[in-house]
């Protein structure tokens, strides 16, 4: 084991698939002679070339689109969308072709596509700049929305996503780029759409993916030392969604808080409890709660952004009226 | 060059079997057959005959929705063609995508596709995926006058020109998009102008004229193939039905379309190819007769075929990972 941030994991997990398999290479806006815009592939252009790390313009719908021909084509390209706020110019190529191609043609196409974003607030870029819309993305069959929250999830998560046939968007969290871990030396992958626990207890289950997930850990934390065990699941991929730990974990505890940066209207959440619903209601103690974003966009002030994003005085209190 | 007699007679055919394919389809439409959108090639032979005639087996065919005309040009079994219109599990794609996704990857047709210009961005993918293969292929990517004035068409030819892709773009210019005249939508009289701004060589050549497509296909093809980047062909024709079926047709006056069915591509060709010595008149009438016995069969093979097995409902939304 090694310790190594967030970001170094991604890049290791880059820097080791491209050694491993030729048909690896890198496409995106400043990702080869800038480093990446969140220094996730410095140093890569240097090391492979400008054949394998490729600049692009700045035209979000054709660096997708030339990444799902090109994987069409034989190779295994990951595309970085510098956010994914910038996403939505490509959102037709993700949903009306990426994630549609297998299936409308019969399996005679298949789309090993990745691509790599950033997602979410907390770095005061206000509202065009600090959106989680995952939702939108894990909402269509066909794709594979994964959203790591550590630096052993991520790189093991990466790995699995190059070596997917399938097109997987893999959303970043610029607030997660410096945090460590313990990351595995030499290759490893972590598979895609299995949930993992994070920490386990008796009273509550805290549900969250990506940052949240650290949020849901220090309010753990806190809640243990007022006599509150919470268990926390990493959902870590959002579809294909794994669901079964987090029913396991509530048919124990009984009662659940979901925490998500994104919108509480139709957001991940509203899913997540819905089908403990359907899966575990004779074991609902209270109504399932949902620490979610405030419901506006994102606003620049320091403290207004902090006020629209869940934080960890948010989800203690939250466990402490459900279970106190 | 100019294709030798035989070849020259089984592009004629090709034509023939086109027309008489359409024919049969807008049948089958008007008896309930075939549902959703159905957009027909006829008047447009001369074009994707012409053009794919040109093409190596090795080389790659993207394509818009009105697409049965290349894939009948490009040799996929009509039948299977037919019977995916019908939408049967004998069809190319299963019975999964219908008339505007037909496809048929083991002779590089990589797709018919629905929304207007996306898959100009996938085939300047593809050609990515070849040039970094060093495969000696050519991407032929076929779309409409309309598709000129999205964005994918312009971020794709920025992208070729600047990497210098194989790719070669074909603009069937039918003078409307739907309902509305190319100089209603677009501030460009000449397609092929649009191409000149990203420093693509381009022409406009007589699209009715099948011997003239494919020489100015076959002379960009070489260039494309030389390594020299991507070529633009602008070929003027004209779709003598609606743009698809149930089209009111109040766009246009009926002596426009009868002026154009004067030049029909097929009699034009045929003539031409009588006056060269290539047939006669009874070998043309031959040819009439065997293609309408060759549309029956596909005809009743289709009509017999099953609808798929509502098992099949969800194959292949996700591929199986493993090797690409
Ligand atoms: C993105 C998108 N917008 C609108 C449509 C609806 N639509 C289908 S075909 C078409 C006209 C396209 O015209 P053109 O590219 O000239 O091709 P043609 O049909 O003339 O062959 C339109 C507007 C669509 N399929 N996709």
């Amino acid at each position: 084991m090694m310790e190594m941030t967030y970001r170094d994991a991604i890049r290791e997990a880059l820097r080791e698939e491209m050694t491993r398999d030729e048909r690896v290479m890198i496409m995106g806006e400043e990702v080869g002679v800038w480093g990446g815009s969140y220094a996730v592939t410095q140093g890569l252009m240097k090391e492979f070339g400008e054949k394998r790390v490729k600049d692009t313009p700045i035209a979000e719908g054709i660096i997708v689109g030339a990444g799902i021909g090109a994987a069409m084509g034989g190779l295994r390209p990951v595309c970085e969308l510098m956010t994914i706020n910038f996403g939505l110019l490509a959102a037709d190529m993700l949903i009306n072709h990426a994630a549609k191609l297998h299936y409308m043609f019969a399996g005679q196409i298949k789309v090993p596509l990745v691509v790599r974003s950033v997602g979410g607030g907390g770095r005061q870029l206000a509202a065009t700049h600090s959106q989680s819309l995952e939702v939108l993305f894990a909402y269509v069959p066909g794709m594979k929305v994964v959203m790591p929250s550590t630096p052993y999830d991520a790189k093991g998560m990466l790995k699995a996503a190059i070596r997917d046939d399938n097109p997987v968007l893999f959303i970043e969290h610029s607030l997660l780029y410096p945090i460590k871990g313990d990351v595995p030396e030499g290759d490893y992958t972590v598979p895609l759409g299995v949930s993992d626990i994070k920490r386990e207890g008796a009273d509550v289950t805290i549900v969250a993916y990506s940052r949240m997930v650290h949020v849901a850990l220090e309010a753990a934390d806190r809640l243990a030392t007022e006599g509150i065990s919470a268990e926390v699941i990493d959902l870590r991929t959002l579809r294909p969604l794994d669901i079964q730990p987090l029913i396991e974990s509530f048919k124990k505890t009984n009662h659940a808080i979901i925490v998500e940066e994104d919108w509480r209207t139709y957001g991940i959440g509203a899913e997540i409890a819905c089908q403990v619903y359907e899966q575990a209601f004779d074991y609902l103690d209270a109504p399932i709660v949902r620490c979610a974003g405030l419901e506006v966009p994102m606003p620049y002030a320091k403290n207004l952004e902090a006020l629209a994003i869940p934080g960890v005085g948010d989800v203690v209190r939250a466990a402490k009226e459900l279970v106190g | 060059m100019r294709p030798n007699a035989d070849r020259l007679i089984l592009m004629y055919r090709n034509m023939v079997l086109i027309r008489k394919f359409e024919e049969r389809s807008a049948g089958f439409y008007r008896e309930g057959k075939i549902g959703g959108f159905l957009h027909l090639y006829i008047g447009e032979e001369a074009v994707g005959v012409g053009a794919i005639a040109a093409l190596a087996p090795q080389d790659y065919i993207v394509t818009h929705y009105r697409d049965h005309g290349h894939a009948i040009a490009r040799g996929l079994d009509p039948k299977a063609l037919m019977a995916e219109l019908l939408g049967r599990s004998t069809g190319v794609a299963g019975g999964k995508g219908g008339s505007m996704h037909l496809v048929d990857v083991s002779k590089g047709f990589w797709g018919g596709y629905g929304i207007v210009g996306g898959h100009i961005a996938l085939a300047t993918g593809l050609a990515l995926a070849s040039q970094y293969q060093d495969e000696n292929r050519v991407t032929l990517c076929i779309f409409g006058d309309g598709s000129t004035n999205i964005g994918y068409f312009h971020e794709s030819l920025n992208l070729a020109s600047l990497w210098k892709l194989p790719v070669l773009y074909l603009c069937e210019n039918n003078l409307y998009g739907m309902g509305t005249a190319v100089e209603r939508a677009s501030a460009v009289a000449s397609m092929a102008e649009k191409a000149c701004a990203y420093n693509i060589p381009a022409v406009r050549i007589d699209g009715m004229d099948t011997l003239k497509v494919f020489d100015a296909t076959q002379r960009a093809i070489e260039h494309v193939r030389s390594g020299n980047g991507p070529y633009f062909i602008e070929a003027m024709c004209y779709r003598f039905p609606g743009h698809s079926m149930g089209d009111p047709e109040r766009y246009r006056v009926k002596d426009e379309v009868d002026r154009y069915k004067q030049r029909d591509p097929i009699v034009a060709f045929g003539k031409q190819l009588e006056g060269d010595g290539v047939v006669d008149e009874a070998d043309l009438e031959r040819i009439e007769r065997e293609v309408a016995q060759e549309m029956d069969a596909v005809a009743s093979f289709a009509d017999a075929s099953p609808a798929p097995a509502p098992e099949s409902m969800y194959d292949f939304i996700y591929a199986q990972s493993g090797t690409h």
